[in-house]
């Protein structure tokens, strides 16, 4: 047992790594489709321009000043870019979801195309800023610091969030959200800045995590459907609308992208079919989805 | 949606075939290949009509079938027999074998959440494409695809458009008469209130399964027809952006109809290959951006994808 943990040690980091950062992305997704019934396919769009973002403003090997503004922007750019989508999406409110789904499609594949124009079809590589970019030993093993880092601040993400989820009145309104639209726009909360909001900043998490995910994925064109299939994976296997659920889930599928490709590289593909599967029968609505979420 | 008479369709449809049938005669090769490539994207839109219009299922992983049929028939081409239209049956056994694999999970879904679980049921496919290399190539795909053979010739330009019409109208038949049939107006049921079907006594998830795996197999032989006229498989032909297109051509051509996806999957098809290089290679960005304004403008083409219980009050009170 501990010499199987030791060699693959490297690999449930890694996962745990990923698992953080998918955490970030799926929150927003989740919370989005819980809130307004918006399935945002242009999550993993946010992301890539994130990647980007952090490519251009930093380079390949940023400094500090470069990776904290590139963070800096792609928060600004999320933000704006969530408030511009949930413009858009106005109008198509009476359309039910799917005419929603389809425009937040659209969206997705004219940013990815302006993106691809923009920065060509190479990858682009990022390196984490400096100090960051050394390997320390765990267990004996060398690792990554900026692993190390992402691990730790996706944790503190995590605790924050659901801090204010459950126990704030910020957090209450976005529960009852998701439990019941309709009664809490009747108790007199005005629904429609509720959607900016929680669009606009769905869309920061994206970007933001696009920017501190650099450094691992790069940036290359059609890394946003891949992440977007993971962030979607994660969400309906943990519930909608769930912080725990989107936290657990997001670090189970990490591990099946890492430990999984690392152990049965050729099958890693089919076990995130069969995870989804199995939840789905065993589970419809997910494995945390409260008693008020819809499926 | 209001159909047109029956005569005129009649009439309209045997014009079609009529002049599609001699389009070769008159158009030079290049035009015919654009055609053949249209009349391939033309069956896998129609097929996903089956799901998307007629059953009411918005799926956005159909791409994988097709796909599936493609490397089916590629491979069976390059190493057993290139024989018509042997490659194309095992397209089509390939494609349904696999919506079958997969399309029980998705059926127990329904709206938003079946068209999240297509997208990443499409995904798992597209990836597995790439990583297992020894049978697909990986990231190369297949290349070198021979010519497919009818009667020991390979089949030159036009041969292989009478080919690729004769199979696309052979798939096309099929849809269509899967839905005049009475298990089509069960799955038009299904679409339009699926518990009202289920109070009345169908057990709509297997008409829901079935309409899946018929859907599969079509996209499964119209990726066969790819197969026999890219002559090499890639596994950007499973992918989202090819998936994200058929459901384009879907909603421009009004969903429902069968013979509207076609020529919704002809002006992608036209947008892509012909326009596209005129832009240098962006012809994506233009899709996108007709995608934005089809759902702005066309309400209508995307009729068959409203849920049940959001359709204007005057429908909802005739049901009561």
């Amino acid at each position: 047992m501990l010499s199987w943990l030791d060699a693959n040690l490297v690999s449930i980091l890694n996962g745990v790594a990923i698992g953080f950062l998918l955490f970030i992305l799926a929150i927003g997704l989740s919370l989005i489709f819980g809130m307004m019934d918006v399935l945002n396919l242009g999550h993993g769009a946010l992301f890539l321009a994130g990647g980007y973002l952090a490519w251009a403003v930093g380079g390949s090997d940023p400094g500090w000043g470069g990776f904290l503004a590139a963070i800096a922007l792609a928060a600004v750019a999320g933000l704006v870019c969530g408030g511009a989508l949930a413009g858009m999406v106005e109008p198509l409110r009476r359309r039910g979801h799917l005419d929603q789904a389809l425009l937040t499609l659209g969206v997705a594949l004219v940013v990815a195309e302006l993106l691809a124009m923009l920065f060509g079809r190479d990858v682009r590589a990022v390196n984490p800023p400096p100090g960051l970019d050394r390997t320390v030993l765990v267990l004996g093993e060398p690792y990554p610091v900026y692993r190390l880092v992402l691990i730790a601040a996706g944790a503190g993400l995590a605790v924050v969030t659901h801090l204010v989820v459950e126990r704030t009145t910020v957090g209450a309104l976005v529960r009852a959200t998701v439990a019941d639209r309709e009664m809490v726009s009747a108790i007199g909360v005005d629904n429609r800045r509720v959607r900016f909001a929680v669009l606009g900043l769905g869309s920061l998490a994206a970007a933001v995590a696009g920017v501190l995910g650099a450094p691992i994925y790069g940036a290359r064109p059609g890394l946003d459907a891949t992440v977007l299939i993971l962030a979607l994976v994660v969400v309906v296997i943990g519930g909608l609308g769930s912080v725990r659920g989107a936290l657990i889930g997001a670090l189970l599928i990490g591990q099946i992208e890492s430990l999984g490709r690392a152990l049965l590289a050729d099958a890693a593909s089919f076990i995130l079919f069969g995870a989804l599967a199995i939840v789905l029968i065993v589970r419809p609505q997910g494995l945390f989805a409260g008693p008020g979420a819809r499926s | 949606m209001i159909a047109p008479p029956v005569h005129t369709g009649r009439y309209l449809g045997g014009a079609a075939v009529v002049f599609l049938a001699a389009a070769p005669l008159f158009l030079a090769p290049y035009a015919t290949t654009t055609l053949t490539r249209m009349l391939v994207f033309a069956l896998l839109a129609a097929s996903l009509d089956l799901l998307v219009g007629v059953t009411g299922l918005p799926s956005l992983g159909h791409a994988a079938y097709f796909g599936v049929g493609a490397y089916a028939a590629a491979w069976f081409t390059k190493n057993v027999t290139a024989t018509g239209p042997v490659p194309v049956l095992v397209a089509l056994a390939a494609g349904a074998a696999t919506a079958a694999a997969t399309g029980w999970v998705a059926v127990r879904t329904h709206g938003v959440f079946f068209l999240m679980l297509t997208l990443a049921i499409g995904e798992i496919v597209a990836q597995a494409a790439e990583t297992w290399e020894p049978v697909t190539g990986g990231s190369n795909g297949l290349y070198g695809v021979p010519s497919t053979r009818i009667a020991g010739s390979p089949l030159d330009v036009a041969g292989l458009y009478w080919y690729v019409l004769a199979v696309f109208l052979a798939g096309f038949l099929v849809l269509w008469l899967v839905s005049r049939s009475p298990f089509g107006a069960a799955l038009r049921g299904i679409r339009d209130n699926e518990p009202r079907m289920r109070a009345l006594g169908y057990a709509t998830r297997p008409y829901k399964f079935v309409a899946f795996v018929i859907a599969g197999a079509v996209a499964g032989l119209a990726g066969g027809l790819l197969a026999a006229q890219q002559r090499l498989v890639t596994p950007a032909d499973l992918g989202f952006t090819t998936a994200a297109l058929a459901l384009l051509a879907v909603i421009i051509g009004g969903a429902g109809s069968l013979w509207g996806p076609c020529l919704g999957a002809a002006l992608v098809i036209v947008v892509r290959d012909v326009v596209g290089p005129d832009l240098g290679g962006h012809g994506p960005l233009l899709l996108g951006l007709v995608f934005i304004l089809v759902v702005y403008l066309l309400p209508r083409g995307a009729a068959g994808l409203r849920p049940p219980g959001r359709r204007p009050v005057r429908e909802e009170a005739s049901r009561i």
